[in-house]
């Protein structure tokens, strides 16, 4: 019943540039960690350990033809949403927000799965469009009420990246699928008005980064302090760096966070503008890579899948890239295959999964 | 099924997906000129800034130069000093702080808020200094506490010792918080705020010498500020050692022989202009400086009416009264107008024009020659002398003597004082001279102000042989190798040209000021060595300020401060001089009296040392 099809479309651009960019990752956790003294499993070995599992996931998730996917979105989308629920009343606190809930053997968050359930909910839903005009506002209503229930619920927690991370990639899609002009028109009013109410809705921690980095040398020792370390570590790599485990910056611990959302500082500073153009040109080829994908796709369920999880990448890399070179405000967006985190790793990997489903499948009908 | 072609090959979706494809590159073009920006165009600074981040540069002071008297003894050092500072950026609850620590140290919440507001001018990464020079037990209290306490540190500072903080005050001075101008001031680059710098005397005039240079210390720390290694080091350069010419025995003896009279004194060397003491009176306690003056205090000292922040002895203004005749002596007989045997008869006084000018001896002195003028200080013969010299001629000698000019001496704030003449007065007040003004001035009083220092270098210039020598008080200047930097050698300003004839005359005078049972000044005469001198009773004729007449009115103080000035010029060996010696008693009433032993006091001391 294996198809040898199968092995032979296998995408193998696709696992190559993941794994170069996991890799790279890796020895970039080295050198970001080597100044931690205290005991346990390295950072980077832990990291290569849910490279591992990633990678079996991805397989595990070609196995099966992603068209009987779309049957089972709704279960994952519901699924998704009791996690939320739960992790509402019960989740594990960490650093003043409530995101994971602990099945025992594994801490999951939720709003992770709910990236993915999204992402083949809205597929299905535009894998049924047939006209060219696209959307009018009134045919909105769904796709609008599936994504406001989860992203309340994220944003509860609250956790302002993954909220974000989760209506942009559901805005890709939609756009991908065509709005009509007063749709778009009328899309953009909406942003802008939960925009402006958002800000009083906004946690003071986060109103603090949105302020930070509109200044962030007002407060160089507050809240800007991220900022202006991250600047500094990326600037002070100039054209080819500091070399590898000599960046000042991550090794004398001056870099927050520089194994998860700042990791890429860590390596702008130790490998500097050409190392950085390299990985960057890695990150866009992945993304075209997805689009491609996409593009080839032999069905609209395929094709929206790919480019769910191309804006899935693309949203995660531009925002955390952002981010890190003081372009946007600090929010917390981990760097795909880059960042510490096993459940980033975990969501990434279903994502190649999906991709490498669809790119496999692509001849078959 | 209709026919119709797929959604997915539209033309429209193909074209979304180039689009799409471009708005990628764009973005990621646009995050690649940003990282163009940081990492090429901004390199150098973001560079700078990342070295400067992982180093912090600590400054090291340098311990400030020690100051010994003539012999090595030492004056002024440093010792270490607690002080219980603040962190400004640590201090969370201010005012709760505050409270708690005026519990624990004892002292005024006010107290703690004031030195709170003085220190906010201090750099950010200043400790603000809360109280300085605490004992060992306040310290070990803090410490025990300093939970309770973020922000409070511990710091041990240098800070100036004075072993004999009454005998040299004047001399070596205080040290005080730079201040604001100061810092703006050209060498600012050497200063950083709170530094303490010299104030007055001599730790201002040798601040350059005394302040050596700080030491750096560039240090690797990580982002809690944690110390991970030394990069580089520069030790403090200490300040230079100062030697001084003064003598802290003489020193003693003269605060001694002064009691609680107010007033001053210089000895000087007469060969060498070196100054072997001097001293003012009241005088002050540096060390209240050293630890941080309060307020309290500094307005005590500075309404105390006898002034001892002032050093009186190069600022204090006197009239020279009848240690002046000396040198309307040597202009007379320079201009043969008192030749040794010339004989004026005293009658008690003296009419020029309108006035009657008194004798300070109203029977009269009867026949008076220059010995004897000199001797029992005979107004008369004096003005009468007076009168024929003339002022300017006057003027003139008094003028190479270094009476009424500055002597350029090595301390700050050294006065002129004023030795008139016709062209002073026409400049100063627009107004004609007047003979009786010449008849005043030839007994030294009127407008004529001198120094003590000025009076004490007349002497030494009377007793060897007409040099007027600059006074110096510092003798050298070492490194801390102990090799001299700057030797400050005898300068001359000089040489009158005086017959020794006429010298001879006048100190056969003085001797008998001191060796005549007749002689003014007979108390200052010694067993073991022979004095010659000159006494000086000057009238006070300051006029009282409306404000401190009312301010007196039934005092004790209105008699004090109408009573005359006592002085008193010495010079011994008589025969072959080594010591010259002026002392004004400030209200002392008599210079036979009252200056007279002083002095005394002063030269028997000297002799005492020397013969050890």
């Amino acid at each position: 019943m294996f198809d040898r099809r199968l092995v032979y479309h296998f995408d193998w651009v696709l696992l190559l540039t993941v794994l170069l960019l996991a890799a790279v990752g890796i020895v970039n956790l080295y050198s970001a960690t080597t100044s931690w003294t205290h005991g346990g499993t390295p950072i980077y070995l832990k990291q290569t350990i849910w490279l591992g599992s990633g990678l079996t996931i991805a397989m595990l998730v070609c196995l099966f033809d992603y068209r009987h996917l779309q049957y089972l979105a709704i279960h994952a989308y519901i699924v998704g949403i009791g996690l939320l629920v739960i992790v509402a009343f019960h989740g594990r606190a960490t650093m003043g927000a409530t995101r994971w809930i602990n099945l025992g053997f594994i801490n999951i968050q939720p709003s992770e799965v709910i990236k993915v359930a999204i992402i083949l909910l809205f597929a299905r839903l535009l894998s049924k469009i047939s006209v060219p005009q696209g959307f009018a506002i009134k045919d909105l209503w769904r796709p609008a009420f599936w994504l406001v229930v989860p992203t309340l619920l994220i944003l509860k927690q609250p956790d302002l990246g993954t909220t974000v991370m989760v209506v942009l990639i559901a805005l890709t899609m939609l756009v991908f699928a065509g709005l009509q002009r007063t749709t778009l028109i009328w899309l953009t009013i909406l942003v802008m008005v939960t925009g402006v109410l958002g800000w009083f809705g906004l946690h003071e921690y986060q109103r603090a980064r949105v302020r930070t980095f509109l200044h962030p040398e007002a407060d160089p020792l507050g809240s800007g302090y991220h900022i202006i370390q991250s600047k500094i570590a990326v600037g002070s790599g100039g054209f080819f760096g500091k070399g590898f485990l000599e960046g000042t910056q991550s090794q004398l611990s001056f870099l927050p966070e520089r194994h998860t959302d700042f990791a890429f500082s860590v390596f702008a500073e130790e490998w500097g503008f050409a190392g950085s153009l390299l990985l960057l040109l890695l990150y866009l080829f992945l993304i075209a890579w997805g689009l491609y994908i996409a593009r080839r796709a032999s069905d609209q369920f395929g094709l929206f899948l790919a480019i769910g999880v191309s804006a899935m990448f693309f949203w995660h890399i531009v925002v955390n890239l952002a981010m890190v070179i003081g372009l946007l405000p600090v929010v917390g967006v981990p760097l795909p295959f880059f960042s510490y985190g096993g459940t980033s790793m975990v969501t990434m990997m279903i994502g190649v999964g999906l991709l490498m489903n669809v790119s496999m499948r692509r001849f078959m009908f | 099924m209709n026919f119709k072609v797929k959604w997915i090959d539209l033309p429209i979706v193909r074209r979304r997906f180039y689009l799409y494809t471009l708005a990628v590159v764009l973005v990621f073009v646009l995050l690649l000129l940003r990282l163009w920006y940081l990492q090429v165009i901004s390199y150098e600074d973001l560079f700078d800034r990342s070295v400067r981040n992982r180093t912090r540069m600590l400054i090291t002071e340098a311990p400030r130069g020690p100051v010994y008297d003539r012999h090595g003894v030492l004056l002024v050092d440093n010792r270490p000093a607690f002080q219980i500072s603040v962190m400004r950026q640590d201090i969370v609850q201010r005012d709760e702080l505050f409270e708690r620590l005026s519990g624990l140290l004892d002292v005024s919440v006010e107290h703690l808020e004031m030195r709170w507001q003085q220190g906010r001018r201090l750099p950010v990464y200043r400790p603000v200094p809360l109280m300085v020079d605490v004992d060992r037990e306040l310290v070990e209290r803090v410490q025990e506490n300093s939970l309770d306490l973020p922000g409070v540190l511990i710091e041990v500072r240098p800070i100036r010792d004075y072993p004999e903080p009454d005998a040299v005050a004047h001399v070596i001075g205080y040290l005080g918080e730079i201040t604001e101008k100061e810092l703006r001031s050209a060498r600012s680059e050497e200063y950083r705020g709170g530094d303490l710098v010299g104030k007055v005397a001599l730790e201002r005039a040798y601040e350059d010498n005394l302040r050596g240079n700080k030491g750096q210390q560039l240090i690797e720390v990580d982002v809690q500020g944690r110390l991970l290694r030394m990069l580089q080091a520069e030790s403090p350069e200490p300040g230079k050692k100062i030697h001084l010419t003064v003598d802290l025995e003489l020193q003693k003896a003269v605060v001694a022989a002064f009691g609680e009279r107010a007033g001053a004194a210089v000895a000087l060397d007469v060969h060498s202009g070196e100054v072997l003491a001097m001293v003012s009176l009241p005088t002050y306690n540096p060390a209240q400086f050293a630890r941080g003056i309060s307020s309290d205090e500094w307005r005590d000292l500075l309404a105390n009416r006898r002034n001892p922040l002032q050093n009186k002895a190069i600022t204090g203004l006197y009239p020279p009264a009848s240690t002046f005749k000396m040198i309307v002596a040597l202009a007379a007989l320079r201009e043969d107008i008192a030749t040794p045997d010339r004989v004026i008869q005293c009658d008690g006084d003296l009419v020029v024009g309108d006035s009657r000018f008194r004798c300070w001896k109203h029977r009269g002195h009867g026949l008076t020659d220059l010995k004897k003028a000199l001797r029992e200080s005979c107004d008369v013969y004096f003005y009468q002398v007076g009168l024929e010299l003339g002022i300017d001629k006057l003027a003139a000698a008094a003028k190479e003597f270094g009476l009424g000019s500055s002597l350029g001496f090595s301390l700050p704030g050294e006065r002129a004082g004023t030795m008139p003449s016709r062209e002073w007065k026409r400049r100063q007040i627009n107004e004609p001279w007047y003979a009786g003004e010449t008849v005043i001035a030839a007994i030294g009083q009127g407008y004529v102000l001198t120094t003590p220092l000025q009076l004490a270098v007349m002497t030494a210039a009377l007793a060897n042989g007409g040099k007027v020598l600059k006074p110096q008080i510092v003798h050298r200047i070492e490194d801390w190798n102990n090799t001299t930097t700057q030797l400050f050698e005898p300068e001359l300003i000089r040489q009158l040209d005086y017959s020794p004839a006429h010298l001879e005359a006048v100190n056969e005078g003085m001797f008998a000021v001191v060796n005549d049972l007749r002689g003014t000044g007979h108390r200052a005469q010694l067993e073991e060595v022979m004095v010659a001198g000159k006494t000086g009773t000057s009238q006070v004729v300051r006029r009282l300020s409306d404000e401190e007449e009312e301010l007196l009115t039934g005092d004790e103080l209105i008699p004090y401060l109408r009573r005359s000035h006592g002085l008193f010029v010495a010079y011994a060996p008589a025969e072959n001089p080594e010591i010259a010696v002026a002392v004004v008693v400030e209200h002392g009433q008599s210079g036979g009296g009252v200056a007279a032993p002083i002095a005394r006091e002063i030269i028997s001391r000297y002799f005492h040392n020397r013969g050890e």
